[in-house]
Order: structure tokens, then C-alpha cells, then sequence
């Protein structure tokens, strides 16, 4: 497979002049544009089409050491039938869970339409060797994960090893086969929006068909700018070589507003072509619950408590 | 696709009369002139209500009546008259939902902007110069330095409230009393916030408004007991009083028109470049005096630059001024719509190539949709003269010379923005425009504490921070 702009990764000079020749972002000025979207009154009609939307990109996830396949399960059958009392409700968009507990999430999401994503790559952390990153990829493509959740090396990416991560990430992406791969660029500890924006590209060349902005292990996990600045990067990437990348902030978004401000930004950065679950995610938990609070409010005028939400 | 639904501020919450009279020594009073005159709401052509246009002897009343509050106002200790200032601002904050939707109404500017700007920077200014109240003799004017006495302050229409904030403030920080006119198609929050002198117990006289339209300025500024003036508006009007008060005892500072250049050099930080100018030329519908209405942008990134910012442009919401996702209200006057018209019909005409979003404008009010002009030459009207509307007008530049010459080749010097990562060269321009402010990576910021006020015809003096203090004080 060849990838567009793949000749300016023929070696680390090539690649840092390219990455360092993007446009810098200025701190100040992100951060005032995304706080103006925050802004947006989304009401009535147009709240109840974000619900939906936001409940049919959502990624369900469970990232933790005391996960169990029967915990998988319960997920699982949340994802599908997010309210049990309302089959209107839109089913999620996928699962998230570690290499283990993707041929259990496998076996419960056959047949829904629900995908199975992986986190892989020595996830959260990235620290390990490349075979061993390769080889867990391998593991979760082979149980049945349609999407794999890398993490990049921050590492070498803050040290200017920029080839280092693009054979990494390259690497991983030729181990997903016919799997959607998600590059994961941590941007909690990239520091600067200029980075953001040269990992975002850096992961585009290399091959992502997602970049994501957070494990959820490290704060801050997805903020708006940074989400900002990863939608102008998909667009610009899309307008200057053909191919289209999705994107996936995750960690910290758990309220409906939230989601929405997340959801006005895609519409007027990147634009309404990426408000698709194929181009855009949610990486959350608990903010299912609040969006199908928020859209039972909708039809009834009224607030449920927060026990007739199942906490799976 | 995703379409937002109307969102539209209510306005139960501000309650206008049908009729105004002046508000003369801390009372509504009937004017002698018999001359009424309707406000309307620029979005829907409404009538908001009927106001006086006030004569020579309504004018002489006011003047009076702040000349006979001075000698007690300005014997106050500087920490009670702060007390007064700080209880106006907290009042404005209290009331800035009311004060923003009728800001809205009258002026027909994004509920969003009398919001988030007008009104947190109305309030700001009155809290900023309630502090100096009682520090004045720590100014650097001298031990104890005095106030003037009667201030006639005339104010345009662009941000009505804001740039009342600006001027009484300071005036009444320093121990002036005021006869502020607003101008005739805006004077509704002024006549709200003669309201919040009464309660906020400001004593009779201190403030006074009096509405009209030019000729009520003009009694007011020519009025012999006025001791200062103070006008922020059109060049034209600004060199009359000039000509006026020249030869007379009166201190005069005049804030003027601007045809401020936005500078973009190939290192910017492009999608915030995109921001500022559309944040220079399209916020407040272009009304702005500092309006970034020339874009300089270097050569080898200009098809780039334009590309983006065409793009961007293509989601500006227009409508509704009272909808909260309005990016871009209404044209505030049929007069203003009509300038705006003309000089776009000369830069067609002239040869520069006219550009607009697609962007449907309603059927009633006063609109112009974003205009971008490319092709544009030094010589066009639209590159010379203050169109004071949501038109841009675009010229190239090859070197940092360049930029400065051609920014600097305009009889006004109000602002100027400059986009660059590189320190060195932003500090190079800065050195070298010929203008009150420039931006740096951004455009169109105020704050109270930073001084704004212009070189060559954008007039002379000082607005806000420390500076601000020099025109209200006999120094």
C-alpha cells in the first residue's frame, strides 16, 4: 500500500522539516475560537439530532485492570440496546476493551452492527519494544477487533525521534490488515498544539484511518482546542492528498453539553461531512448514560433519577 | 447535515418605553424642543420607541445643571466617588442580560457580541476606573491633579453602551460631570443607564443625557460652560469640532475613523490568522473604527490564506441579531447601508473583484452579506477610504518594507494587526506602524487597562488604562 506524502518519511530530516514547516498554532487564538463554539445554543430539534448523533458515535469503554468478560458482556449488551425501555434508542458506534476481552465482546456483539475495537500497543504507556507492539496488534486482529486503539511512542516523539514513531505506527498498521487503525497521540503529554499538530500528521502519513486524542489514563484527556486543532489537521490532510481521517477525542467528555460542543466543533472545522460514525467517535463511558438521561428529558419534559439508567 | 435550531434571547426582559425625554439633574424631563424622533431596530425596521431631539435651551439646561453638580462632585474624596463608580458597575453587571438585549435591538449587532464583549468590557471599564478614583495623585500627573469641570461628550453608534463606559468613567473617576449625547439611531442603553445612575444614587447632575442627532451635538460641543470635550466618530464630523473649539479654552480629544491593514506574514499561524481577520473585519458587522479592513497578506502564501479564509467565511451565520448563534446582525442604519453600497459598487467598478459567501439575507431590516474584495490597489476608494461595514479588501505584500509602507499609506493610524511567529519580525513592525495599537497574533482585544486612541485623522488623545486619565485632568 502506498500512502500519500509517504516521501517525506524517507528519513528523519525529510520528515522533521516537513512537520516543522506546518503552520504553528497560536495558544491564545485556539483556545479563544474553541471557547466561542462552546458557545453555540443547540435547543430543541437540533439538540434531539445531536443526541441521536452523539449516542451513534459514542465508543463504550472499559479500560480497567478489574475488567471481566461478564462486565464485557453487560457492556456489550448496553451497546446494542443502550435504554432497554426505548427501542428508538440508536445502538453505540463501538466497544473498547483490552486484547483479552475482545473475542468475548466478539461473541456478544455478533450480528448487531456493533463494533469491536482493541487498545493496543503496550497501552496506555507505549513503552515497549515494536515486536512486542506488533505482535499484541496481531492478537487483537486475530480475536475479532475491527479497530485497533494504538498509542504512539511519546518518547521518541518528543525527543524529535519522528521516524521512530512513523515505523511504529506504520508497522502497526500493516499488522491491522483489513482493521481500522486509531493512532492514540496522547495529547496531554504533547504539551503544545503545535505538536498535536505534527503528530496528527505524522500519524495521517503513516497510515491512521483515526486519530484519537487520549488514552483517558493521563489529564488532561480530550479538550476542546486540542480536538480543534486535530479537525483543522483531518481537513487540511483531506484537502491536500485525497484521503480522509477520522477523529476521536476520548477522556472527559461526560456530559450532553459536552458532546454537543464536541459536535458543533466538527461542523464548523472539519465540516458536516465527518458528522458520521465512520469519521467521527466519542471515546466515553458514563457519558452514554447522561445522553440518554438528556434524551428521555426530551420526550417526556421529564428528568428520570439516575437509577433507571443501568450502570453497565 | 446539522442545522441548528433558532435559539432566539428572549426580550421579555427589557422593557421600553414609547417615549423618552432627557435626562436632566438626576430627573426625566420634557424637552422644550418639540423635535421628536423614532428609534427602530435595524434587523426588522420596528419602532423601539420615540425619543427627543434636543435644542440649544434643552442643551443649556443639561450644562447647567452638571456645572452647578461639579464644585460638590469633584470635592468628593476620591474613595466615595469610587464607591459610585464600583455601585454602576455592579448594576450594570446585574442588569448586563437586559442592557445586552437591548443593546441588540437598538443597534442590531449578535446578541453573542453585546453579550460576551459589549457588556463584560462596559463593566470592566467601570470597575477599572473606580480603582484610580482614589489613586490619582499616584498617576503620575502631578501630587493632586484637578478635574476640568463640564465634559460634552458625543458618542456614535457602533457600541453604544461601551463607548459611553468609556467615556463617563474616567470622567467621573477624575471628578467631571457629564452631558453625554448618544447618537440619535442608538440611544436606548444611555437612556437605560440614566436609569442605573438614579439607582445607584449617583447625586443629581453628575450625569446628564441628552438625545439628538447632529445638532445637538453641536450645541452641546460649542456650549461656552462645557469645559472639555470628548468625541468618538467620524473623521469629518471630528475636524469640524476641531475648527469649532480652536482659539477656545476647551480640551478636546477626538477617537476617528481607521482604515487599519491586518497584516499576515507566510509564518503565521494560519487558522488563527483566519480568526483575526475575520474577527478584524466582520465582528459588529464591520462598525468598528479599529476594523481591520485592509488585509495585507505576503504573496507566497495569499491563494492559501484566501482559500481558508473563503472557507471559514461559508460558516458565518447571518440573521437574527436576538438568535445566539448569529455570527453576523443586522446593518445598523438605511444611511449606513447605503455608504456601504456605494463604496462596494466603486470597488467593482474600479476594477477589484467582489467575493460573498452564499448567504441568504432576510427581507426585512438593513443587511450587506461578508464582502471580500481581491485584487485591490492602493489607489481604489475601498482600499483608501472607511467603509465602516462587513468589507474586506484584500492587497498582496512581497517583503516586510512593503507591508509597512503600504500600511502606513492612509491619512488615518488607529490600529494595525500583525500575524507572525517570528518575535523579531513582529517587534520590527510594531516599531514601524504608524498606529495606536497593533495587535500582535490577534485582533480586535480591548481591555480598560490598555490606553486605544489613534495617529493622523483617527484623531488625538487617549482612551482607557493610565493615559485615559490625561484628557479628564487639568495637567
Amino acid at each position: 500500500m502506498t500512502t500519500p506524502l509517504a516521501e517525506v518519511a524517507s528519513s528523519t530530516s525529510t520528515l522533521r522539516a516537513f512537520l516543522h514547516g506546518l503552520p504553528g498554532v497560536d495558544r491564545v487564538g485556539a483556545d479563544a475560537r474553541a471557547a466561542m463554539l462552546g458557545t453555540r445554543s443547540i435547543k430543541t430539534t437540533a439538540k434531539k439530532q445531536a443526541i441521536d448523533m452523539a449516542i451513534g458515535m459514542v465508543d463504550l469503554t472499559t479500560l480497567e485492570g478489574a475488567d471481566t468478560p461478564g462486565k464485557v458482556r453487560a457492556m456489550c449488551a448496553k451497546a446494542v440496546r443502550p435504554d432497554p425501555s426505548d427501542p428508538t434508542v440508536p445502538r453505540v458506534a463501538a466497544v473498547c476493551v483490552y486484547p483479552d476481552l475482545v473475542a468475548t465482546a466478539v461473541e456478544a456483539l455478533r450480528g448487531s452492527g456493533v463494533k469491536v475495537a482493541s487498545v493496543a500497543t503496550s497501552f496506555p504507556s507505549g513503552r515497549s519494544s515494536l515486536d512486542v507492539k506488533v505482535a499484541e496488534t496481531r492478537l487483537a486482529v486475530a480475536a475479532g477487533a475491527a479497530e485497533i486503539d494504538m498509542v504512539i511512542d511519546r518518547g521518541a516523539f518528543l525527543a524529535g525521534d519522528y521516524l521512530k514513531v512513523y515505523e511504529e505506527i506504520a508497522a502497526t498498521k500493516e499488522a491491522c490488515g483489513d482493521s481500522h487503525l486509531k493512532v492514540i497521540l496522547e495529547t496531554g503529554e504533547l504539551a503544545t498544539y503545535d505538536n498535536v499538530r505534527r503528530a496528527s500528521w505524522l500519524a495521517m502519513i503513516a497510515g491512521a484511518d483515526f486519530i484519537k486524542t487520549s488514552t483517558g489514563k493521563v489529564s488532561p484527556a480530550a479538550t476542546l482546542p486540542v480536538t480543534l486543532v486535530m479537525l483543522e489537521a483531518v481537513r487540511d490532510f483531506l484537502a491536500a492528498t485525497g484521503r480522509k481521517v477520522g477523529v476521536k477525542p476520548a477522556g472527559g467528555i461526560r456530559t450532553t453539553k459536552d458532546a454537543i460542543k464536541y459536535l458543533v466543533l466538527v461542523n464548523e472545522t472539519a465540516g458536516p461531512d465527518w458528522l458520521h460514525p465512520d469519521w467521527f467517535r466519542l471515546g466515553a463511558s458514563s457519558l452514554l448514560n447522561d445522553l440518554l438521561m438528556q434524551r428521555q428529558k426530551m420526550a417526556t419534559g421529564r428528568y428520570a433519577g439516575p437509577d433507571y439508567f443501568t450502570l453497565d | 447535515m446539522f442545522e441548528y435550531a433558532p435559539a432566539p434571547e428572549s426580550r421579555d426582559i427589557v422593557d421600553i418605553r414609547p417615549s423618552y425625554g432627557l435626562f436632566i439633574n438626576g430627573e426625566w424631563v420634557e424637552p422644550q424642543s418639540e423635535e421628536r424622533h423614532k428609534t427602530v431596530n435595524p434587523a426588522t425596521e420596528e419602532v423601539l420607541a420615540e425619543v427627543a431631539w434636543a435644542g440649544e435651551a434643552d442643551v443649556d439646561r443639561a450644562v447647567q445643571a452638571a456645572a452647578k453638580a461639579f464644585p460638590v462632585w469633584s470635592a468628593l474624596p476620591g474613595a466615595e466617588r469610587a464607591k459610585y463608580l464600583f455601585r454602576i458597575a455592579r448594576i450594570i453587571q446585574e442588569r448586563s442580560r437586559e442592557l445586552a438585549v437591548l443593546e441588540t435591538l437598538d443597534n442590531g449587532k449578535p446578541i453573542r457580541e453585546s453579550r460576551d464583549v459589549d457588556l463584560p468590557l462596559v463593566a470592566a471599564h467601570f470597575f477599572y476606573y473606580a480603582g484610580w478614583a482614589d489613586k490619582l495623585a499616584y498617576a503620575g500627573f502631578g501630587p493632586d491633579p484637578r478635574p476640568l469641570g463640564v465634559a460634552g461628550q458625543v458618542i456614535p453608534w457602533n457600541f453604544p453602551l461601551l463607548m459611553l463606559a468609556w467615556k463617563i468613567a474616567p470622567a467621573l473617576a477624575c471628578g467631571n460631570t457629564v452631558v453625554l449625547k448618544p447618537a440619535e439611531t442608538t440611544p436606548l442603553t444611555a437612556l437605560a443607564f440614566a436609569d442605573i445612575c438614579r439607582q445607584a444614587d449617583l447625586p443629581p447632575g453628575v450625569v446628564n443625557i441628552v438625545t439628538g442627532a447632529g445638532a445637538t451635538g453641536a450645541a452641546l460641543v460649542n456650549h461656552p460652560g462645557v469645559d472639555k470635550v470628548a468625541f468618538t466618530g467620524s473623521t469629518e464630523v471630528g475636524r469640524l469640532i476641531a475648527r469649532g473649539l480652536a482659539g477656545t479654552r476647551k480640551k478636546l480629544t477626538l477617537e476617528l475613523g481607521g482604515k487599519a491593514a491586518n497584516i499576515v506574514f507566510e509564518d503565521a499561524p494560519l487558522d488563527q490568522a483566519v480568526e483575526g481577520i475575520v474577527n478584524g473585519i466582520f465582528f459588529n458587522q464591520g462598525h468598528v473604527c479599529c476594523a481591520g479592513s485592509r488585509l495585507l497578506v505576503q504573496e507566497s502564501i495569499a491563494d492559501e490564506l484566501l482559500e481558508a479564509l473563503k472557507r471559514r467565511l461559508g460558516t458565518l451565520r447571518l440573521g437574527d441579531p436576538l438568535d445566539k448563534n448569529t455570527d453576523i446582525g443586522a446593518i445598523n442604519s438605511a444611511e449606513q447601508l447605503a455608504k456601504i453600497r456605494e463604496l462596494s459598487e466603486a470597488g467593482e467598478a474600479e476594477g477589484a473583484e467582489r467575493w460573498s459567501p452564499p448567504c441568504p439575507i432576510p427581507d426585512r431590516g438593513y443587511w450587506f452579506p461578508p464582502t471580500v474584495f481581491t485584487g485591490v490597489a492602493q489607489s481604489h476608494r475601498i482600499a483608501r477610504e472607511e467603509i465602516f461595514g462587513p468589507v474586506l479588501s484584500v492587497l498582496t505584500f512581497r517583503t516586510p518594507a512593503e507591508a509597512v509602507e503600504k500600511a502606513n499609506n492612509t491619512p488615518y493610524g488607529l490600529s494595525a494587526g500583525v500575524w507572525t511567529e517570528k518575535g523579531s519580525l513582529m517587534l520590527w513592525m510594531a516599531s514601524r506602524l504608524r498606529a495606536g495599537v497593533v495587535w500582535s497574533n490577534t485582533f480586535n482585544r480591548f481591555d480598560p487597562a490598555s490606553p486605544f486612541g489613534g495617529y493622523k485623522e483617527s484623531g488625538y488623545g487617549r482612551e482607557g488604562g493610565r493615559h485615559g486619565l490625561e484628557a479628564y485632568l487639568a495637567v
